[in-house]
């Protein structure tokens, strides 16, 4: 008797699950959470906070607002940043001054963790959106954060 | 030819094969080394090393707000409780002050956190006993709490927003009205799984008498979380030492006695109603005030030891911080659940067969990088 009651059983809760699998059978687009991507790419918007990759935002005259000071460098878990300097003549006051040369950025190194840029005191880097990182080669991975001919915005001090 | 002349023909003896590093139900690079007899598992022997990144000793090489961003890549899903229970650590030593306004938002992002983790286990573990449509639905319902976290911390995964002394930035505007969108979502869902794998035959034929670990041999193989309360060891962090605004929620530790694979897999689902009752008290009243308070840029622990253990998913997380009063830990260990979930499971498997093993070894949860740091 038992092996019937287990059959009917076994039906019956086999049923009671299919009524919720049939449910969302019949409903499939009412609260479907999957993006498609990369079908929606143009109207896909990632979430303001997303870290996609550290970048250098720079101004209409070329112009930034990286002192230089290798806080970002100090913070880094992994020596994902490489801040390589020289002291240069300062236009305004001709004064020698620290001058980043190049903001080196690995991104292949980086974890996201997000340390640099809320070490760095003048918020010259600041998180992309951008998610599609993937290159043909890894050396295209490592990138140099400002501009060529770039220079420090006037009035960012450390 | 009678069957007894058939069989003594046959040579039957034991052997051994491998289960793992690349098997689909061990979650991860876990190797075990199965010696059987026909179908009749005499012996599990876990080999570890395949995700070894020798965290523990990264740690002594980073400063202590450094260390965090490791603890994300333990157990991957718990990674807001992980960074959690470093910080409370360096806090601790510190003797700072914390905002109640961060402890409110760290509980709520714990649970939130248990709540994405359950999910997820409950999804794989339906694939790893034969039903596939449970992991559609896990992860169906997790990506909503992923939103949150992506909204709020900037990451879905490896969120590193608890930072020695606080939060990384304020939580977003949006947080509060979102979460709770999730928690009246999810309250409609969570009966779905029930009806539709808990109450399912097959299921609880697969789960029932399987794996059975007796509430002494939790206790003496150390283990935690909802595989040691599963066998009624009461061993809830949340509970016994409340860390963080855990003292000023009320909710009930979930125990159940028979120690089998579905009573683990019950102490789970009940604990993400209990997870919602926390969220649902703290969400209406998060206190204002600061989102963190300033440490110095290079962290300096006093000389000594310091311990402090949180829950995570899977149980209990410690974090062991020696220091000699430098910017980097002398020693720290950490005391993960997994890797003692896992030593316990030769003894729940010898004398099952191959298919119990996947059941009992999905519902210990195990996360491979959390056992091999
Ligand atoms: S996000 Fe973290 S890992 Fe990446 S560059 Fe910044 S500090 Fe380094
Ligand atoms: S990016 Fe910021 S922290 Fe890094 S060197 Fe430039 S100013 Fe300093």
């Amino acid at each position: 008797m038992s092996y019937f009651g287990d059959i009917y059983r076994g039906i019956k809760t086999l049923l009671t699950g299919m009524s919720v699998t049939g449910k969302y059978f019949l409903h499939s687009r009412k609260g479907a959470i999957t993006q498609q991507y990369p079908d929606n790419r143009d109207t896909l918007k990632m979430f303001d906070r997303f870290r996609g990759e550290v970048v250098m935002p720079h101004n209409e005259n070329n112009e930034h607002r990286c002192t230089g000071c290798q806080k970002c460098e100090l913070a880094c878990p992994n020596g994902s940043i490489e801040i390589i300097w020289d002291r240069q003549i300062d236009p305004e006051s001709g004064k020698k001054k620290k001058m980043i040369d190049q903001h080196i950025y690995h991104l292949g190194m980086c974890t996201m963790c997000g340390l640099c840029i809320e070490a760095c005191p003048t918020d010259a880097i600041l998180w992309a959106q951008n998610f599609e990182n993937s290159v043909y080669n890894r050396a295209y991975l490592t990138k140099v954060l400002n501009k060529p001919g770039s220079k420090l915005m006037p009035g960012v001090e450390e | 030819m009678d069957t007894t002349t058939i069989k003594s023909n046959f040579k039957s003896e034991e052997y051994f094969i491998n289960m793992g590093p690349q098997h689909p139900a061990t979650h991860g690079v876990l190797r075990l080394l199965l010696t059987i007899d026909g179908e009749i598992i005499k012996k599990v022997e876990p080999d570890l090393g395949y995700i070894h990144r020798s965290i523990e000793k990264m740690c002594e090489r980073d400063s202590y707000q450094q260390i965090v961003h490791l603890t994300d890549r333990m157990d991957y899903l718990s990674s807001h409780i992980n960074n959690e229970a470093v910080c409370l650590t360096v806090e601790n030593a510190l003797q700072l002050e914390i905002p109640e306004r961060v402890k409110v938002i760290r509980t709520i992002l714990g649970e939130l956190t248990r709540l994405a983790s359950h999910q997820l286990w409950w999804g794989v573990m339906g694939m790893d006993v034969g039903a596939l449509t449970t992991y559609f639905y896990g992860f169906r319902d997790r990506e909503l709490i992923n939103d949150i976290f992506e909204e709020t911390c900037g990451a879905r995964l490896t969120m590193n927003y608890n930072i020695p002394g606080g939060l990384m930035f304020d939580i977003h505007p949006n947080f509060v009205q979102r979460t709770k969108d999730f928690i009246t979502h999810f309250k409609t869902k969570l009966p779905e799984y029930d009806r539709l794998l808990t109450g399912n035959v097959i299921f609880q034929k697969r789960m029932k008498g399987v794996g059975i670990l007796s509430k002494e041999d939790a206790i003496s193989f150390g283990a935690s979380g909802p595989v040691g309360r599963g066998s009624g060891y009461s061993c809830d962090v949340r509970k016994h030492h409340p860390y963080s605004a855990y003292n000023q929620v009320t909710f009930n530790e979930v125990l159940k006695t028979e120690g089998d694979s579905l009573a683990r897999y019950q102490v789970r689902i009940e604990e993400m109603w209990e997870s919602m009752a926390i969220i649902e008290q703290l969400i209406d009243n998060i206190p204002e005030g600061e989102y963190k308070v300033a440490t110095n840029a290079v962290i300096k622990l006093p000389k000594g030891e310091f311990y402090q253990k949180v829950e995570t998913a899977r149980g209990e997380l410690g974090v062991y911080i020696n220091s000699t009063g430098t910017k980097n830990p002398y020693r720290l260990k950490f005391r993960s659940p997994g890797f003692s979930n896992l030593s316990l499971l030769n003894h729940i498997a010898v004398g099952g067969k191959i298919g119990d093993l996947v059941a009992s070894m999905a519902t210990l949860d195990l996360v491979i990088p959390d056992i091999d740091r």
